[in-house]
């Protein structure tokens, strides 16, 4: 029962006039950021953070919004996915598959309403598997020590890449080179610069927003910039007809079976390291597929086939905040990307947040399930504003996009120095992008690289200079082993798993970018 | 080939990363781990991973041809630029200047840019100075 309570409290948190502002913002802009291909949720969680930090808004706020956001993305995302067969965000790519054929077939309103409805059960039940879930991690979390830490951290990284990474060594490498950008300025324990080249501005290190807004948000422009006039400019794409928006009672019930089984399914997926919502979605759909498609009508615009992966990746997107709130660990690029909204705000999130700071936890989490029902209200009666939003096109939202980059991160310092670091990340995250190094691991990098150390160190520390403490306890033990699995297995199983992906794709929708 | 190169330049980077780390100055009241250790680590990582390119390449990336490449460093310049210009000339009139440039760039017409560089800056001046109460560059205007 003192769960219950602390839901009740965590409602009292989250019911002011602002609280409810805010949720509805972040909501309405998390949607059509999300629809807006390019602008996936780290993206606009990134250009919204230095925003929030600037406005002053308080701990509790700045969370609501920028989760509400986060939701709102994942959400919006199926949007493009089925009006244009573009994901408006990577975890809607599996929405592509059977939302663009019923658009084809003039049912684009009922698919949308249908995935919107698919979205709300996903999120709203995986919101509740957080409420029960969170505080039972909470408990385990606080057996750990300064080395369950460290081997806790490097977990996170070898199983970051997932089971679908490309290649390991270049998530390796992402991770190092985030790392070692954390290393930038004076060592916090001994107060000795390092690697600052006696450049004042470095002393402080590298601000990881700075980091986040270039690496996410400026290398988009960059990349549109590549492809201007290519077929990947969707301002080629023909203009799809909605239809009827709200779909009959007889189809979402012939949906529940599959949405039911798609949100357990999703929900694991986003609390396990190293898979995410992309893979939550795939999963998802692969399964439904799998159980429920007799006739072979998955691929061709089956209701289930929209309902499957949306249901899933919003599942896996409540899931993933599991561990991010619990262990301060994120297993995915956009809960990276809130971790720094935790860390900018001075918050430690872990088992001690739980502890420390439960108007911010049970008031984020209350703010959850109110945006949910906002965002239910939204995507059905009004989606057919969203769809508008995509009719802008991307030659004028990009300049906007750097545009607002630029002043978040200027009003947090006003500094040109850090402008100028910005757009040399920018330039960064495009080459390494176009190499396939993936990014997420560089942003987790800066930000948990000194928290990393400060464990490492403390854990030798404690014992003496004996580094066999850092693989001592059996817990340590079992966290090594999970990590040293997880970096392996994608190079054993990856391939495969890739190639069904690829396969889903290629075979089921046809020819795209 | 561009793996090598990237592996290559990894490489390097692990090998100063590494130099860097060993010259840095530790003060007479260090831990049992001192500043080093850490950033050693790293560089060893870094270091293998690079290795691994090197040793074996992925396929290569589709480059864009040296025109698009110009034009995507071209844009890093001007932005560069308005990273500089920004105390100079204020947050409106910066502001213009690039957003017009990034949309012609993208495609805009010319008169277009124009009318949507001013637009984007005066939107973003009304929403975040005028309604949020942001602090923006001024410039000679005090705009």
């Amino acid at each position: 029962m003192e769960l219950m309570s602390n839901l009740a409290d965590g409602f009292a948190v989250a019911l002011t006039w602002q609280n409810l502002a805010l949720a509805l913002m972040g909501c309405f802009l998390g949607t059509i950021m999300g629809a807006l291909p390019g602008l996936g949720p780290s993206n606009g969680v990134a250009i919204l953070i230095p925003l929030a930090f600037t406005l002053g808004l308080g701990a509790t706020p700045s969370l609501i919004l920028l989760t509400s956001v986060y939701y709102g993305a994942m959400y919006g995302g199926r949007i493009s996915s089925i009006l244009l067969n573009i994901p408006g965000d990577e975890p809607a790519m599996m929405t592509c598959l059977d939302g663009y054929p019923m658009a084809q077939q003039g049912r684009a309103g009922e698919a949308l309403a249908l995935s919107g409805i698919a979205s709300f059960v996903g999120a709203f039940f995986a919101t509740w598997g957080l409420v029960l879930l969170a505080p039972q991690l909470v408990k385990v979390a606080l057996l750990f020590g300064p080395a369950e830490y460290f081997a806790l951290f490097a977990l996170a990284f070898a199983t970051l890449g997932g089971i679908s990474s490309t290649n390991q060594a270049k998530s390796a490498f992402a991770a190092a080179l985030g790392l070692g950008l954390a290393m930038i300025g004076v060592d916090t324990q001994t107060g000795v610069p390092r690697f600052t080249f006696g450049e004042v501005h470095l002393y402080d290190g590298i601000d990881f927003l700075v980091a986040i807004v270039g690496l996410f948000a400026l290398s988009e422009v960059f990349i549109f910039l590549e492809h201007r006039g290519t077929d990947r400019d969707i301002s080629t794409k023909p203009k799809m007809e909605i239809g009827r928006i709200v779909p009959s009672w007889g189809l979402i019930r012939s949906c529940i079976p599959t949405m039911g089984r798609t949100t357990v399914l999703g929900f694991v997926a986003g609390v396990l390291p190293g898979a995410g919502a992309s893979l939550g979605s795939f999963i998802s759909y692969s399964m439904e597929k799998r159980l429920v498609d007799r006739d072979g009508t998955f691929g061709k615009g089956d209701p289930r086939g929209v309902a499957a992966p949306e249901a899933g990746n919003n599942a896996a997107a409540g899931g993933a905040l599991v561990p991010m709130l619990a262990l301060g660990v994120p297993g995915s690029g956009t809960t990276a990307v809130l971790l720094a909204v935790l860390l900018s705000l001075n918050i430690t999130p872990g088992p001690l947040l739980f502890t420390q700071n439960p108007d911010v936890v049970w008031g984020l989490i209350a703010a959850l399930f109110i945006g949910n029902f906002m965002l239910l209200a939204m995507n059905i009666p009004m989606v057919g504003l969203f769809t508008r939003v995509l009719l802008v096109p991307p030659r004028i939202l990009m300049p906007i996009v750097a545009m607002i980059s630029f002043v978040g991160i200027y009003g947090i310092s006003g500094s040109s120095f850090d402008l100028m670091v910005m757009v040399g990340f920018g330039i960064m995250g495009w080459i390494l992008r176009k190499l396939d190094v993936p990014l997420v691991p560089v942003i987790l990098g800066t930000l948990l690289g000194n928290e990393m150390e400060v464990n490492f160190r403390r854990a030798v520390n404690i014992s003496d200079g004996d580094y066999s403490v850092l693989i001592s306890s059996p817990l340590t033990i079992m966290l090594w082993t999970i990590a040293a699995i997880g970096f392996v297995l994608p190079i054993l199983v990856g391939g495969l798993v890739r190639r069904r992906m690829r396969m889903a794709r290629d075979a089921e929708s046809g020819v795209r970018d | 080939m561009s793996d090598r190169i990237f592996g290559g330049i990894g490489l390097i980077l692990a090998l100063i990363f590494a130099w860097q780390a060993s010259i840095i100055q530790e003060s007479f009241l260090t831990d049992a781990v001192g500043p080093k250790t850490f950033p050693y680590l790293i560089a060893i990582v870094m270091g293998l991973a690079s290795l691994y390119f090197l040793l074996k390449p992925d396929p290569e990336p589709d480059w864009p041809r040296a025109g698009r490449l110009a034009e995507i460093g071209f844009a890093a310049l001007v932005m560069f630029a308005y990273a500089q210009a920004l105390p100079e000339l204020g947050f409106l009139i910066a502001t213009a200047i690039v957003a017009g440039y990034l949309t012609w760039r993208l495609g805009s017409r010319p008169v277009e840019s124009l009318i949507i560089g001013v637009g984007t800056s005066v939107g973003i001046y009304v929403i975040f100075r005028l309604l949020l109460g942001l602090s923006l560059a001024r410039g000679p205007f005090g705009l």
